[in-house]
């Protein structure tokens, strides 16, 4: 059994490569051109499979487009929204918003919309108009709708009062407090509130008493919230809520329209 | 002429042999044939003990990471002199939109924004003043990072543990037409969310995210099968500026008659074909302007032993 140094020599490298033709190089080239683009344009389906199964509908900022497509379509993904925002209250959403990825948001439990700007400056800063600049003010915005999703814990239908900081020490929204700075929103852990009746929501609301406002039930001892027309969604009364969790709650404007 | 077949070569077609040299071009291909050629293992032996060049590469690095910092201090300490991320953006307050972003948006959209217009222009002057793919090389994080995944992928080569695998470079105008066709279609522009730069543009302003994987995949895919196959083969941005740098007279320019055609450019070019013209008997003149899918990197020039490719800018030479 013993090798021909030439067979040495093979068993030593591994596998010479075969040295392929013009013509077969250049098929394969014009293969793996199609593998490629087959798996990206294939991601087009698997994108919106992970919106619709990891995705929720999201609010989105003032102005936006209506309709979560167009919307989407037209949003170049910058993020010039999320800088102007004197709240900080705009994020950009991760890949597992699918086809959502890189568009802006908000979360307003976290940090609502509360027109601090005036001006809607996310507007003014959106290259795109998905943020549609015919909106002038903050009355014509419409992000979704509040909604008391969990009535029975609600302090004002309890006939309850509230003493304390809204949101405890710990939390981090701003909140443009008209009586303390007129231009500068002002941290929710430093406003304490004393009310013998539970109305942070409707007292902070930016807009008024058309969008939200208490009436007195029926069958005394508390009020109810009730929203009215000009809601806005603009999310005041779902962060300041001290109840954990929130008993107002925003619903997108595109699901409150199929409802 | 030339600059037709530049282009071209740029969508996808291999880079010809010249049918017709100039005079003075065939003069010094047949000087080279003769016994005055360079002994190349000479200038092999002697570049493996030179101390290796990165000039260019060293400025190209300093301004891709200055700019990309001057957008993330724009926001991170609000000086507000670049705003947004590489897609679209306000250079003191002035809007800038990337062109191919702009145009999908404006598909799927189907409407023309008036910013985006005026975005897309400034950028359209700006990039082709300074020469199109410049862009690439000395803007685009993504760039930074393929650059060492490329580093990373050589070394391994060179070992023997993984192999480049070329793909059809025809590919990168059918991702243009595809992603603009899907955008129009179906109203989502998919490149936005798959585009690797938009991703760490906006990892670098406003913080980590998920879709880095997305990026970290792309990295690991061009380390261990295909040599910066998303510049090479995929980017319809770096093709957008391609195109807009056609005419752009920021050029590397080669010069003939020092040329060892050694191929040590070739090598270490992003996109090789444009240096196809250092092939031993390919320059069809003395002096020659590299075509328009070159990115302005520099690295040619940096390890080009016998200085035959050179910065220029055109017309700056009548002037001065």
């Amino acid at each position: 059994m013993s090798d021909t140094p030439e067979q040495k020599k093979k068993s030593r490298k591994p596998r010479p490569r075969r040295r392929l033709s013009r013509q077969e190089e250049n098929r394969r080239r014009f293969l793996r051109a199609g593998i490629v683009t087959g798996a990206i344009v294939a991601m087009q389906p698997l994108f919106s499979w992970v919106s619709r199964r990891f995705g929720q509908l999201r609010l989105r900022p003032p102005g936006a487009l209506a309709g979560e497509t167009i919307f989407l379509g037209a949003c170049i993904k910058c993020g010039q929204c999320v800088q102007v925002c004197p709240v900080e209250a705009i994020h950009l959403a991760d890949l597992n918003d699918g086809l959502g990825h890189g568009a802006p948001y908000i979360e307003p439990r976290d940090q609502a919309c509360d027109f601090s700007c005036d001006a809607l400056s996310c507007i003014l800063a959106c290259p795109t108009g998905a943020l549609s600049h015919e909106l002038g003010a903050k009355e014509e915005v419409s992000i979704g709708i509040a909604k008391l999703t969990r009535p029975d814990a609600c302090r004002a239908r309890r006939g309850e009062g509230f003493r304390g900081f809204a949101r405890g020490e710990q939390f981090r929204g701003h909140l443009r407090y008209k009586e303390i700075d007129r231009w500068v929103p002002q941290p929710i852990r430093e406003y304490e509130y004393d009310v013998e009746l539970c109305d942070l929501c409707v007292r902070e609301c930016p807009i008024g008493t058309t969008a939200l406002r208490l009436e007195p039930l029926p069958d005394g001892g508390g009020s109810t919230p009730v929203v009215g027309d000009a809601c806005v969604g603009c999310g005041v009364c779902e962060m300041i809520c001290p109840e954990e969790p929130t008993c107002i709650e925003i619903i997108p404007s595109a699901e409150s329209a199929q409802a | 002429m030339s600059l037709l077949r530049d282009v071209g070569v740029m969508l996808g077609r291999a880079p010809e042999k010249p049918k017709q040299k100039s005079d003075m071009a065939e003069i010094l291909h047949a000087r080279k044939r003769g016994k005055g050629g360079v002994n190349i293992a000479r200038l092999i032996e002697e570049m493996a003990q030179a101390k290796s060049v990165h000039t260019w590469r060293n400025r190209r690095w300093a301004v891709l990471i200055g700019v990309n910092l001057l957008f993330t201090l724009s926001f991170f300490l609000d000086i507000q002199i670049l705003e947004g991320s590489l897609t679209a953006s306000r250079f003191l307050g002035f809007h800038m939109a990337d062109i191919y972003s702009s145009l999908l948006v404006m598909l799927a959209e189907k409407h023309v924004a008036v910013n985006l217009v005026i975005g897309t222009v400034t950028v359209f002057l700006l990039w082709g003043l300074i020469g199109g793919r410049a862009f690439c090389s000395w803007v685009c994080p993504y760039h930074l990072v393929a650059e060492f995944a490329e580093m990373l992928h050589v070394w391994l080569a060179e070992k023997g543990i993984v192999q480049d695998h070329a793909i059809h470079r025809g590919v990168r105008v059918v991702f243009f037409v595809l992603f603009a066709l899907l955008a129009f279609v179906t109203g989502h522009a998919l490149f936005l969310t798959v585009n690797p730069i938009g991703v760490l543009s906006r990892a670098l302003v406003y913080g980590p995210s998920l879709a880095l994987l997305w990026v970290l995949l792309l990295l690991v895919f061009e380390v261990v099968y295909s040599r910066r196959a998303w510049c090479r083969y995929v980017c319809p941005i770096g093709l957008t500026y391609g195109v807009l740098g056609a005419a752009a007279p920021v050029r590397i320019r080669y010069h003939l008659e020092a040329c060892a055609h050694e191929g040590e450019c070739r090598k270490v070019c992003e996109v090789p074909h444009v240096l196809d013209l250092t092939i031993k008997n390919r320059a069809d003149a003395a002096h020659m302007d590299v075509g328009p899918d070159c990115t302005r990197c520099g690295m040619c020039v940096d390890i080009c032993p016998t200085h035959s490719l050179t910065f220029n800018v055109k017309g700056l030479d009548r002037i001065l």
